[in-house]
């Protein structure tokens, strides 16, 4: 690699992006008006599940401004287009159909009924009242537990069963370890824990909204989505539409967290509207509707069994989920809890381990990617089951992980769910996390509080986390059925004054590509920073790509980069050569010059780019052009990891929990950015102690959403947060050229258990040894008091079941 | 009805229906699209503008009753190519990923400091309490708003935003100056 005298990799830049963010010009794809525009506004089910008896229009049709009303009949009458699913994880799995809008039956709340056509949103909006629906109740099925019982209704009368999928991993099978069974069967201490995974809502600030131009020459979507590439292929596949006619622009984008990873029924029915219509159209949701019509994240129910000798060696890991897909599959939500099979042994070297996760519908809004997928889920599972064998087995927690980690000498390590994590040190991180946290220090106060009867307990929990990040090697995803590759593409053109334009398929939504890329090209090519322009985001520009998800962005598509830079060099060396009359080996390019080996003499790559662009003298055979393209595919995830400190103090009076300090060190590898990666490790823990203490998606008995909007569905707000300390050690990953692993969502997936691990800490003595998430003040106080009415007994129950939430009874009652 | 607003120093009569919200008369009518609409509750706060000087959620007010006021949103801050100090202390302290908040964010953290020229950490915490952003975690906007009371003069805010301690209320001006 070349470098400039002070490489900008590693630099902390600020960004590219906020000049139009912090000033307003922004590109929003609801800011975006075309002439004749019509506006689209979505009639939804009230219930959640029923028959469709009748959609009476008429009413609506007269109404001022109103062009059209269309109900899933009108617009797909044969019945014949189903959103698609990418991830059949297993050859039997059941998947429904999932219309554009609602035909037969309705079969979550928030799904789309009737849709009117008209001049203003606001006519749009006023029309649905006059939409008249008959529904006849159907038996609503709620709760991963209710679904599977003998006898319950089914959401698909059709499939005969509320089951969609049984996925299983077996290390013993696999040839990867041994017999779990075995392991259990002959441990000396075997403790088995459930834990819930209560149901989040992704809450990107930025609502959906899309906009179809039928006029271009091209049908043009723009959508606010975190996959443009994906859309387009996927919106063709479904549609039947030829792929060369659609183009897709994902402009500024909101945020998205997974939850903007799908392709949306809405999508589909401005597509096929403005066919009908020849106008140009444009849905935008409202908050409430964001709420039950988006897709909800997690919604597990996990039973985890760990065996291990007395003097605290893990022998057996075994995991069973049920995973609550809601009614229908999203285009990636059945492989979502199937990513945490890979990371349930996590940091650990675990000699036997089962996994087996069943996916389950209901009468839910569909569940699918949110931050972190399957590994936020795994990692709570795992680093919560160790500080419970830790208390099992009185053995210091931080002292059990030390036990069972993969040493830094062990790396590469193959674990026993089969993936090879390349490099790593979590002896490092750890001792820096304790240090700057002054672990000693807080177990001291933690102890003197316990003797002194303090009303106000302090808590310490640890996670210890890893992570796959950088998805996907192809192969892999092959290996799980999943229905497309991982590799990233990127193209670099090379302009005739010297300037650079980097294209990439990666699709950002926040995280600051466009600043980061051009770090990365400045080194390679030697151009400075201000003189690359990085577009994204539009299949006219970005022709190819897998877009953004999965903390795969700088892992795969900062690769592709680097590749497609390499591929210029090479192109403008055999220039340089000729301009230099020189052969190729005797030149050296660094800094964007290419010298003649021992001498001064010298050319920079933008006056070999002018020259390929006059063309007037080129060496035979070569074409005019440096502009180069390369498309990556990973030979491995890449794995960062870190070590999360939660200190907690809990009024045992109020239940009330005050995070006293949270201190993170995080290893994702190289730095591109500092401070990109310490942003977004803020904005990781911020939702994943969001999830453990403030939010929850609740469903009443009948299926409606009782928490549907931002006054009732609890986002923390800046003063619900503390500040947080971040710090790195930099363990480089050896797969990739720049060492680079990934670090969008490590916050996420280390602190939920963090924080949960700290409360328990802190009520330890009260026999408390779970409460359930979120920990709110109320079940706070109900888990102290049930360890003391259990008189200071094991506390063997969890200290939820409050409000709607019912742990035995399933996940989203 | 017939109402004139001004808005970032341009005055506009438009009739609109009585129940128009103020931020959908901007983005809609005004072409004012750098404020923005995230939730339909009043809870998010990434529509909140000025209005007369004080920051309002623009949602929550109809634009009827902005008739005769003075308006100043986020495109109105930057005055002559120069970044409002907090515009450019939010750029400064990376307090923003997507962006989508920090219209609303900005002008929010604006009223706090004419309010409270020297906020501690927790006052800023508080003083965004009603602004919601699930990139950040906060830190560094909390950082970028502490680090614009220190670039600015104390009262940084325009003059005029600042709460009289005498009469405890503030008069309406034009808001949003360049960091006077």
């Amino acid at each position: 690699m070349t470098a400039t005298a002070e490489p900008e990799v590693g630099k902390a830049r600020l960004r590219k992006e906020d000049a139009r963010l912090i000033t307003g010009r922004t590109r929003w794809t609801d800011n975006m008006s075309l002439p004749g525009m019509v506006h689209l506004a979505v009639l939804r089910s009230t219930m959640a599940h029923a028959r469709i008896v009748n959609i009476d229009t008429s009413a609506a049709k007269e109404k001022p401004g109103v062009l059209a009303v269309y109900t899933g009949d009108d617009l797909d009458p044969g019945g014949a287009i189903g959103m698609p699913c990418a991830w059949p994880i297993t050859p039997d799995m059941k998947s429904p159909r999932r219309p554009v809008l609602a035909q037969g039956t309705v079969n979550f709340a928030g799904e789309g009924v009737a849709v009117v056509v008209a001049r203003s949103a606001a006519e749009a909006e006023d029309a649905l009242a006059d939409i008249d629906v008959d529904y006849e109740e159907l038996p609503v099925v709620l709760g991963l537990e209710n679904a599977l019982a003998e006898g319950a209704p089914l959401v698909h009368e059709e499939l005969g069963t509320n089951r969609n999928a049984l996925w299983k991993f077996d290390s013993g099978e696999a040839g990867s370890g041994g017999d779990v069974e075995e392991a259990i069967s002959q441990a000396e201490v075997v403790l088995k824990r459930r834990f819930r995974q209560q149901r989040l809502v992704p809450a990107f600030m930025e609502p959906r909204s899309v906009v179809v131009d039928p006029t271009a020459a091209q049908l043009t979507m723009w959508s606010s989505t975190q996959v443009p590439h994906i859309l387009k292929t996927m919106s063709a596949l479904t549609l039947g539409l030829p792929e060369h006619k659609i183009r897709v622009i994902a402009p500024d984008v909101g945020g998205g967290f997974g939850g903007k990873i799908a392709v949306l029924p809405e999508e589909i029915m401005a597509l096929l509207v403005a066919q009908k219509t020849g106008k140009p159209v444009k849905w935008t949701e409202s908050r409430s509707e964001t709420m039950t019509a988006a897709h909800h994240g997690r919604d597990q129910i996990q039973d985890l069994t760990i065996a291990a000798t007395r003097d605290g060696r893990v022998t057996g890991l075994k995991v069973e989920l049920l995973a609550d897909m809601g009614a229908y599959l999203g285009l990636v939500g059945p492989g979502v809890p199937i990513l945490g099979a890979f990371m349930f042994n996590a940091i650990y070297k675990i000699p036997a381990y089962h996994f087996a996760c069943t996916n389950v519908f209901t009468n839910t809004t569909l569940t699918d990617a949110y931050r972190g997928a399957g590994r936020p889920e795994a990692t709570f599972g795992i680093e919560r089951i160790m500080d419970e064998l830790a208390a099992e087995l009185g053995i210091e927690p931080m002292e059990l992980r030390r036990k069972n980690w993969i040493t830094h000498e062990e790396f590469p390590y193959t674990t026993v769910s089969t993936l090879t994590y390349d490099s790593g040190n979590y002896e490092a991180a750890t001792d820096k996390a304790m240090r700057l946290f002054d672990y000693e220090g807080l177990r001291r106060e933690q102890r003197e509080r316990r003797e002194r009867n303090d009303p106000v307990q302090l808590g310490i929990g640890i996670s210890t986390f890893t992570e796959m990040c950088g998805l996907a090697p192809s192969r892999v995803l092959g290996s799980l059925d999943y229905g497309a590759g991982g590799w990233e593409h990127a193209a670099i053109r090379m302009l005739p004054t010297g300037k650079v334009e980097v294209i990439t398929g990666s699709s950002a939504h926040g995280q600051g590509h466009e600043t980061a890329w051009s770090q990365i090209v400045s080194d390679q090519l030697g151009i400075p920073f201000e003189d690359i322009e990085v577009l994204h985001g539009d299949t006219h520009s970005s022709p190819k790509g897998l877009d953004t998800y999965g903390s795969r962005s700088l892992a795969v598509g900062g690769i592709a980069v680097v590749k497609a830079s390499e591929k210029v060099v090479a192109k403008a060396k055999k220039i340089a050569a000729h301009m230099m009359e020189c052969a190729e080996d005797d030149l050296e390019f660094a800094e964007g010059k290419f010298t003649v080996a021992g001498t001064d003499r010298s050319t920079a790559i933008q006056e070999v780019a002018f020259a390929a662009f006059m063309a007037h003298d080129l060496p035979e055979g070569v074409e005019p052009s440096l502009d180069s393209e390369a498309v990556y595919d990973p030979e491995n995830f890449s794995f960062p990891h870190g070590t999360h400190l939660c200190a907690t103090e809990i009024d045992t009076e109020t239940g009330r929990v005050r995070l006293r300090s949270y201190v993170c060190v995080d290893d994702v590898g190289k730095v591109v950015n500092p401070v990109i990666v310490e942003g977004q490790m803020h904005g990781g823990l911020a939702q994943g102690i969001a999830q453990a203490l403030f939010e929850e998606a609740v469903f009443d008995e009948g299926g409606t959403l009782t928490s549907g909007t931002f006054a009732d569905y609890l986002l923390p707000s800046a003063a619900d947060l503390p500040s947080f300390t971040t710090d790195r050690t930099e363990t480089p990953s050896t797969t990739n050229p720049l060492g680079v692993k990934g670090v969008g969502e490590a916050g996420t997936i280390a602190s939920t258990p963090a924080v949960i691990n700290a409360i328990v800490d802190a009520l330890r003595p009260y026999g408390v040894t779970d409460v359930e998430m979120p920990a709110t003040p109320m079940r706070v106080w109900r888990a102290i008091h049930t360890g003391e009415t259990a008189a200071g007994g094991p506390g063997a129950e969890a200290g939820g079941g409050l409000g709607s939430i019912d742990a035995n009874r399933g996940g989203a009652q | 009805m017939r109402i004139t607003v001004t808005v970032d120093g341009t005055s506009y009569t438009d009739d609109v229906e009585p129940r128009t919200l103020l931020v959908h008369h901007l983005r809609e009518r005004l072409g004012k699209v750098g404020t923005v609409v995230g939730c339909d509750t009043s809870n998010c706060g990434a529509c909140t503008v000025h209005l007369d000087g004080h920051s309002v959620k623009s949602c929550s007010v109809l634009a009827v009753q902005a008739d005769g006021s003075e308006i100043t949103t986020i495109e109105g801050l930057a005055r002559d190519g120069q970044l409002h100090p907090v515009q450019q202390a939010f750029h400064d302290n990376h307090a923003l990923q997507c962006g989508f908040c920090t219209p609303g964010m900005i002008m929010q953290s604006i009223d706090l400091l004419a309010d409270n020229p020297e906020p501690d950490e927790h006052a800023v915490r508080e003083g965004l309490e009603g602004n919601l952003c699930r990139c950040t975690g906060y830190q560094n906007i909390v950082k970028a708003v502490r680090d614009a009371a220190d670039h600015m003069r104390p009262g940084a805010g325009p003059e005029a935003e600042r709460v009289d301690e005498a009469t405890g209320s503030r008069t309406a001006s034009s808001v949003g100056g360049g960091g006077e």
